[in-house]
């Protein structure tokens, strides 16, 4: 590779240097200047129009737009001069003028840039004494409605469909104040990824459907995670209103979904929220599940295991923490381990590199394989008579109980217990979802990324890798684990692909395992 | 005023000359007026000479801006491996200009050979006119006249047998002010929306399809040809005022005048005798009030400016406005200096492309304001509002539109408060009242 040339500058009194090429905008970021904008996003090609981003530029005869401006050696830039301030002043008095300033009902409220920026350094008046501008609102299709009068015509959403999606479907419509953002006819935002104007959209124009009036912004939890719903394994921030996941929004990560995730994943969450679930271990007594203590549950399962050969059907949805306690299981009980993955059609977003919402649609499949389970389409085949069947994070989805009328002693270790597989269980261990517990996840290109835990789960339900580690240590495996980060440590030190990787060194941006498959083919 | 038009003594007719000659319209009678033999000298010649005779000539560019077109042309480097373009600007629609109009409507053979010179001069791939919307008679004249040429050679791989390929093209915009704007025109000749990019990149280095591109307006095209047969010096000679202001300028005059018209005059001409003398004076009983003098978009001049003013690039510029597109706007005292600045504005709302915050909000707000006055609903304060509005809409955006909405409503409140003030103290405007006054 061409050696870069530097370029140094000065932004706000701070020297930085900067790759040839950089835009201001870019510059000031690392030495830590938000230049106010609106219409530039990193994810975008520039448009340079909210003209928020002026900037003076000594020695340059007008201020000069940050997101447009290239660096050059020796450049002295202000961006808190009173002239680059006033000129923002007027920006925002000018995007307010027609602005319906309906925020106390407005669901961008509290994290809408608009009325950071106002705030920040806007006028605290304004001098318009006209009528305002009305359109009404506009269903677009898909999970979105526009609601024009909040408009600043940034025009993200229009360079996102035809640069990014390159699905033109979304256009500046009609000239000066009349402009408004347009549909082409007979189109509708019904791409996958279309929600993503939503969350480009600077401020409470572009609006989902699906979160509408649900909540204040204020009013969330948010936690960093990975998108469950397929093996992209897209950073997002799962967000919750009192213990009940509303949203869920992409989180920045250039190595795997740059700005962006797709509808399907996004939409995809009140699974999490499920309360039809188990929530106290349960053992078999008498021929009736009753309720029980962890203190009793877990030894019942570790008698049912001492000595038997384990059929362990997990979930490609669990963590690599508690895939590999299970491989562990395995071991002891010289048992097998499948699993089986819910598969859709896989649909790329053009305008990045290898994004796409992928066929396997759950979270963990590579880590899942690469831990030694098996793929298949009958999980319960592979039981033979007498062994102990260990079901573990399965959502029964399309099972019934002829699909395990063979099996013999049944574990189930899950969050998910439908009333049929309840007459079989003998154990019952209820654990926590993908959004109740930590741990890590391996996707497709063989990235390890982390997760946190966005909600509490309901009942005496606990996290699948602490509930594995004590049926571990209840079978006489070495095993105590006080966190996840802990079985993470062991699986790195026992597991060559994982060696040397760390909850710390992971970071909330992930690394690849060791040889891990290369990116786009 | 309509044609055959007998030219004032005092123009001098270059581009003008055969105006209201409708056998000049055609190949055979433009050829029979010394056309094409501008072309043929050339094509004969290496394009590196007929950019250095254009240089030398001073040619500066009719469109508004006055950039040198020699050194224009001299940006393009030849053999970088890229296709070059040539763009005419013909999207003539500066309110108040209607040269280009003329050139088309009457000798458009000129342009087309002004175009087929420039593009050989800076090795352009092809030469696109980029015709305005609007200008349905003009486009058919500029369409017969391309295809003359093509069928008789003039055009095409062989180019009036010389072996050299120059190709012209006519383009019809779909009708929008901005379109004028050179990138705009880009993009709206590519088939995107017509609005203006962002500059750098300037499109001698990234134009049209992105590739180098020059983009000349209609008159100064037309003059190439003239200045190639005449020879550098015969037009440079052409001044009477600042020797960085050569030739000869058409003006398009319009409203409240005796003979509104196209005009034909030697830079350096001097304005009051322009006005009083070959355009006729004010209309009977009337008084000049304003001239504005370079289209809608230049400083409004008070008639002491515009009397004093020597008609050139620099002339205009001390005159306080600025020569641009020549289109002379002329507004008597039975006008409104309110309501014809509510208008102009209007105008500019109405055609801003909405990209910048400043011109869709601004263009927009400022002509609710001059409207409100106009109808007698102003306040004082709003003339500072008005004059902080142009302010923050002056130097900021992508192009210059929002500017130009911005400059008569500054020029016009400077130079004419006391209207503003009689309107907003509830003085209506009275045409009559203000004729006896």
């Amino acid at each position: 590779m061409a050696e870069t040339k530097m370029v140094s500058l000065t932004i706000e009194g701070r020297a930085v240097s900067v790759p040839e090429g950089t835009t201001i905008l870019e510059a000031a970021k690392q030495v830590g200047v938000l230049i106010p904008h609106y219409c530039y996003h990193p994810g975008l090609p520039v448009a340079g129009v909210c003209r928020m981003c002026l900037v003076e530029v000594e020695k340059a005869p007008k201020l000069a737009p940050s997101c447009a401006t290239t660096v050059a050696d020796g450049q002295v830039v202000h961006v808190h001069s009173d002239k680059s301030l006033d000129a923002r002043k007027g920006v925002l008095e000018m995007l307010l003028i027609n602005h319906p300033l309906d925020c106390p009902i407005c669901d961008q409220s509290g994290e809408c840039e608009l009325q950071d920026y106002t705030f920040q350094e806007g006028r605290n008046d304004s001098r318009y004494r006209e009528p305002k501008r009305f359109n009404p609102s506009e269903d677009f299709g898909g999970d979105i409605v526009y609601v024009p009068n909040r408009c600043i015509l940034c025009t993200r959403c229009v360079r996102f469909m035809d640069d990014v999606a390159h699905d033109t479907v979304l256009n500046v419509s009609e000239r000066g104040d009349r402009a408004v953002i347009g549909k082409f006819e007979g189109k509708d935002l019904t791409n996958v990824w279309a929600g993503n104007v939503v969350d480009l959209c600077p401020v409470g124009a572009l609006l989902s459907k699906d979160f509408l009036n649900k909540a204040r912004a204020w009013e969330l939890d948010r936690a960093a995670s990975i998108c469950p719903n397929c093996t992209q394994g897209c950073n997002v921030m799962i967000e919750t209103r009192e213990n009940q996941v509303v949203r869920m929004r992409p989180r920045p990560n250039e190595e795997v979904n740059a700005f962006f995730m797709c509808d399907y994943g996004r939409l995809n969450y009140r699974w999490m929220n499920e309360r039809q679930r188990a929530e106290t271990p349960l053992v078999k007594m008498n021929g009736k599940l009753v309720a029980a203590d962890w203190d009793v549950a877990v030894p019942a399962a570790a008698k049912l295991l001492t000595g038997n050969r384990a059929h362990i059907v997990a979930s490609p949805m669990l963590s690599n923490e508690s895939l590999y306690l299970l491989t562990q299981l395995i071991d002891t009980s010289k048992g097998a381990g499948v699993f089986r993955v819910a598969e859709g059609e896989e649909v790329p977003l053009p305008g990045v590199e290898d994004l796409a919402l992928r066929r396997d649609r759950a979270a963990n499949v590579y880590g899942a394989e690469m831990l030694g389970f098996k793929k298949t389409n009958d999980v319960f085949a592979g039981a033979g008579k007498g062994d102990v069947l260990v079901v573990v994070g399965e959502d029964f989805d399309g099972l019934d109980a002829s699909s395990i009328s063979n099996a013999g002693d049944v574990i189930l270790i899950g969050p998910a217990m439908p009333n049929w597989i309840a007459e079989k269980a003998a154990v019952v261990l209820p654990t926590t979802n993908f959004a109740e517990e930590e741990g890590t996840v391996t996707n497709l290109r063989g990235r390890v990324q982390r997760f946190s835990q966005a909600k509490a789960a309901p009942g005496l339900s606990r996290p699948t890798w602490l509930v594995l580690g004590d049926l571990l240590g209840a079978i006489g495996k070495q095993s105590q684990f006080f966190l996840p980060s802990d079985v993470f440590g062991k699986l790195a030190s026992s597991r060559e692909e994982f060696a040397g990787l760390s909850y710390d060194k992971l970071g909330f941006k992930g690394l690849p395992v060791l040889n891990a498959k290369a990116g786009a083919a | 005023m309509g044609y055959p038009h007998v030219p004032h003594q005092k123009e001098t007719p270059v581009l003008t000359k055969h105006f209201g000659e409708a056998e000049a319209r055609s190949l055979d009678g433009w050829k029979k007026r010394g056309g094409y033999r501008a072309l043929e000298k050339a094509l004969g010649m290496a394009p590196a000479d007929i950019v250095n005779v254009i240089k030398d000539s001073g040619l500066r560019g009719r469109g508004g801006a006055g950039f040198p077109t020699g050194m224009k042309w001299s940006f393009m480097k030849p053999g970088d491996g890229k296709p070059h373009y040539l763009c005419c600007n013909a999207d003539e629609s500066e309110p108040g200009t209607f040269k280009d109009r003329e050139i088309m409507r009457w000798t458009p053979h000129s342009l087309v050979e002004g175009c087929a010179i420039g593009s050989y001069a800076i090795g352009a791939e092809t030469c696109y006119i980029y015709v305005r919307g609007e200008f349905t008679e003009p486009l058919e004249h500029m369409n017969a006249a391309v295809k003359e040429a093509y069928a008789a050679g003039i055009l095409g791989k062989n180019a009036m047998g010389t072996g050299k390929r120059v190709d012209v093209h006519v383009h019809k915009g779909a009708g929008a002010y901005i379109c004028g704007e050179e990138t705009a025109l880009m993009n709206s000749l590519e088939g995107r929306r017509g609005n203006p990019r962002i500059k750098p990149p300037f499109p001698a280095v990234s134009g049209v399809f992105g590739m180098p591109t020059t983009i000349n307006n209609v008159e100064t095209l037309a003059a190439a040809a003239p200045i190639l047969i005449n020879g550098a010096d015969w037009y440079k000679k052409m001044c009477l005022s600042n020797p960085k202001s050569t030739g000869t300028k058409l003006y398009s005059v319009c409203g409240n005048i005796a003979k509104p018209g196209t005009y034909e005059v030697v830079m350096g001409f001097p304005f009051k005798e322009f006005l009083y003398d070959l355009c006729g004076g004010p209309l009977p009983g009337r008084k000049f009030k304003a001239i504005i003098p370079g289209g809608a978009s230049v400083p409004i001049q008070t008639m002491e400016e515009a009397e004093a003013t020597i008609m050139d690039y620099e002339g205009f510029v001390a005159g306080g406005s600025m020569l641009g597109s020549g289109g002379v706007i002329v507004i008597d005292d039975q006008q409104s200096m309110v309501g014809v600045i509510a208008r102009l504005a209007r105008f500019f709302a109405h055609e801003s492309c909405a990209q910048c915050t400043q011109c869709r909000e601004g263009t927009a707000w400022a002509t609710k304001i001059m409207e409100r006055i106009r109808d007698g609903e102003g306040t004082m304060e709003d003339l500072d509002t008005l004059l902080e509005i142009s302010e923050n809409m002056t130097g900021k955006t992508i192009c210059v539109l929002s500017d130009s909405c911005a400059t008569p409503i500054v020029s016009g409140i400077q130079k004419f408060r006391s209207e503003f003030e009689a309107l907003i103290h509830g003085k209506k405007f009275h045409p009559v009242m203000a004729a006896v006054a």
